[in-house]
């Protein structure tokens, strides 16, 4: 589903990602560590393809086409869904409306009629019970006042609803205590499923106890030191990032 | 002689026309005089220049160097202007002046039980005390040039007096329409009396046949007694090619409570003097401001709220939207009087940017003469949020679309203040029609 070849960015006027590779099928969950810094939120963005980044080699792949080459809006019509690690309050837009748009946009692209007022409701109400998210919060404007698993938890909900094909997860965990991690973690493993591949980007194996990942790599400097099972989180735990940084980069791909 | 000079002359020739007409005959000696004065101290100050602080930032050219003739008193506008107006389907409670007289066939005058709404000849006829004491007295000497050239050459006006104790339902609709050639100037004047303790919400609105390119010299004058509260909304959607000069002028009694919207939407040229006065403890104002502008046009609103007494509150809010080459005024100046003690004021003009060749003047001002008061006022001005911007294309929406949802919801903090809903159903037409995709469709209903 997703191929990244000796992918090369910058973020600003540093260079960031530095010959990054990675292959996510269909169905697989996985997970990217690293230490601060190591490019981990930059890969992210640069395949949501927000501005402010430049790529300067390489190529990524999606279902075969170059998604690199697509706006932002095309690639989430496509399938491709970036939760935010900050996700940006929009005062004046209700939640509600503005995912009416988005999914009526990514339907159109998909070749399926627009939802109506009353079958998108039904869908919100389906979707907001999946994700344990409250309605009320669903109707407020987009993130605004949210609590911060408030708004980690609108992420996940709006995923529900937009059912995408790759799900690109930016330290979904960060700043949530274990009630609200519980909680985000159960709504992300209900919307696994054999046509969705999930890539959780996070800085530590604690959100992995919850979402358990078929394969973990580890980022440091921009590339792929490290990749292994679901088993390896907990060694990078116990042992940190610092020996990993040390050993040359490994070949291939689990 | 100058270009100024001509002009005079020309205004000159307009008020001893109208000075020997038979409409003029009939008025009572008070208003004579009053138009006089108003005529008097136009010809000694004359038509403002781009020396005026008040009109530095404002293109001057187009409302003085015209030499604009008045408008036809009887012109047919066509049909669609009418359709456009707000409560144009609901066939309810309104009066219609075409370029500022009382059009009686397409008015509807059947006014709810305390509610006088006629033409300024008639109520000369009926209701002479409150004309003799607030008509051209609410808007007096300070309010301008152009505000006494309507003193002294409006011929008609819409007058709307509540009883004392009277609270309508439904709002009051005021229709100033202009029609006929180009070149020309209407005088659209409106007076508003609320008696004691009474309520009202007035909709003034302001249209005209597209394509025409005259001036509209509009003035309301608002008088609320003790204890009365009065919501006004004013929309201006005349024709793209129209200017729009006007002065609002309203005095608060004790207790006394105003909110004005202000919809400025249309016209080539917009200039809106506000002039509020507290004249009574425990006023409260509340004035919301929304102009949106694009390609050429100019928009501009000075505003005064003159605090001349203790404990009472002001709230000022007013927004631009400006795309193309567009350019916007604010001023908004806070007097507070020596003695104004617990003086609550405060005030924000917040404008959105569209294109990088957008400009605006803001100028928010405070005067500050009591020392026991709080002020505060704010200004910014700038572009739709990339952050919020990305967010919204990342699940799908497209640039165009997200950045009129962004636009709109920037507008709508406004729009949502509305009373009237068929007032916010034109605005945000107009929204979309001036802005176009940047405005697209309502992104603020659930």
């Amino acid at each position: 589903m997703l191929e990244i070849r000796n992918l090369h960015a910058r973020a600003g006027n540093s260079d960031v990602l530095r010959g990054l590779d990675l292959t996510v099928r269909a169905g697989e969950v996985h997970a990217l560590m690293g230490p601060n810094g190591s490019g981990k939120s930059t890969l992210a963005h640069v395949l949501a393809g927000r501005p402010g980044y430049t790529v300067t080699a390489g190529q990524v792949l999606f279902e075969g086409r170059d998604l690199l080459a697509l706006e932002p809006e095309a690639r989430a019509r496509g399938g491709v869904f970036l939760a935010f690690q900050y996700p940006v309050e929009i005062p004046g837009v209700s939640n509600i409306y503005f995912l009416k748009a988005a999914t009526n946009a990514i339907r159109a692209h998909r070749g399926l009629p627009e939802l109506d007022a009353v079958e998108f409701l039904a869908l919100v109400k389906e979707k907001a019970k999946l994700v344990s998210i409250d309605e009320e919060l669903v109707k407020r404007p987009v993130n605004e006042g949210f609590s911060g698993g408030e708004k980690k938890r609108n992420e996940i909900f709006q995923m529900a609803v937009l059912e995408p094909k790759l799900a690109i997860l930016d330290e979904t965990d960060s700043g949530l205590d274990i009630d609200a991690l519980r909680i985000v973690a159960d709504g992300v493993n209900r919307l696994r499923g054999p046509g969705r591949a999930m890539l959780v980007v996070t800085h530590y194996q604690r959100l992995l106890n919850h979402i358990v990942p078929d394969f973990v790599h580890v980022l440091v400097d921009g590339r792929i030191v490290r990749s292994g099972g679901k088993e390896m989180a907990l060694e990078l735990e116990e042992r940190g990032y610092a020996w990993l940084e040390k050993e040359p980069a490994p070949l291939g791909q689990p | 002689m100058s270009a100024v000079g001509v002009e005079k002359d020309l205004y000159r020739e307009g008020f001893e026309r109208f000075a020997l007409s038979q409409d003029a005959a009939a008025e009572p000696a008070w208003l004579r005089e009053r138009r006089t004065a108003a005529f008097a101290r136009f010809v000694e100050r004359g038509l403002p220049t781009p020396r005026d602080e008040a009109w530095r930032h404002t293109p001057l050219a187009p409302l003085t160097r015209g030499r604009f003739e008045p408008a036809e008193a009887h012109a047919a506008p066509g049909e669609s202007v009418f359709r456009a107006l707000p409560g144009a389907a609901d066939a309810g409670t309104r009066i219609v002046l075409v370029n500022g007289r009382y059009a009686p066939d397409r008015s509807r005058l059947d006014a709810e039980p305390g509610v006088t709404l006629t033409s300024l000849k008639h109520a000369l006829e009926t209701q002479r005390a409150p004309l003799e004491a607030w008509l051209a007295r609410v808007a007096d000497g300070a309010s301008g040039a152009f505000a006494d050239l309507n003193a002294a050459l409006a011929a008609d006006a819409a007058v709307v007096l509540i009883a004392p104790g009277a609270s309508p339902r439904g709002p009051i609709r005021i229709e100033h329409v202009g029609a006929g050639p180009s070149g020309r100037v209407a005088y659209a004047r409106t007076l508003v009396v609320a008696g004691r303790t009474s309520e009202c919400r007035i909709v003034e609105s302001y249209a005209s046949d597209s394509g025409r390119a005259s001036l509209t010299n509009a003035v309301t004058e608002i008088a609320i007694e003790d204890g009365a509260r009065v919501e006004r909304c004013k929309l201006q959607v005349e024709g793209g090619d129209q200017l729009h000069v006007a002065t609002l002028a309203v005095r608060l009694g004790r207790d006394a409570r105003f909110v004005d919207h202000s919809l400025v939407l249309g016209a080539a040229l917009s200039r809106d003097d506000i002039d509020v006065r507290f004249e009574g403890e425990g006023g409260e104002c509340r004035l919301n401001g929304l102009f949106a502008v694009s390609g050429k046009r100019v928009a501009d609103t000075h505003s005064r709220i003159d605090h001349a007494k203790p404990h009472c509150a002001s709230r000022e809010l007013y927004k631009g939207i400006l795309d193309g080459q567009a350019r916007g005024v604010f001023n908004g100046l806070v007097i507070v009087r020596p003695g104004a003690q617990k003086t609550d004021a405060w005030q924000v003009n917040r404008n959105l940017l569209l294109s990088g060749e957008a400009l605006v003047h803001s100028t928010p001002q405070l005067e500050i003469l009591a020392d026991d008061v709080k002020c505060k006022h704010g200004s910014t001005t700038g572009q739709l949020d990339p952050e919020a911007l990305f967010y919204l294309r990342s699940r799908g929406i497209g640039e165009p679309e997200a950045r009129g949802l962004l636009t709109r919801a920037f507008a709508d903090e406004l729009l949502n203040l509305l009373p009237d809903d068929a007032v916010r159903a034109v605005a945000q037409r107009w929204l979309a029609s001036q802005l176009g995709a940047a405005a697209g469709p309502s992104g603020g209903a659930a």
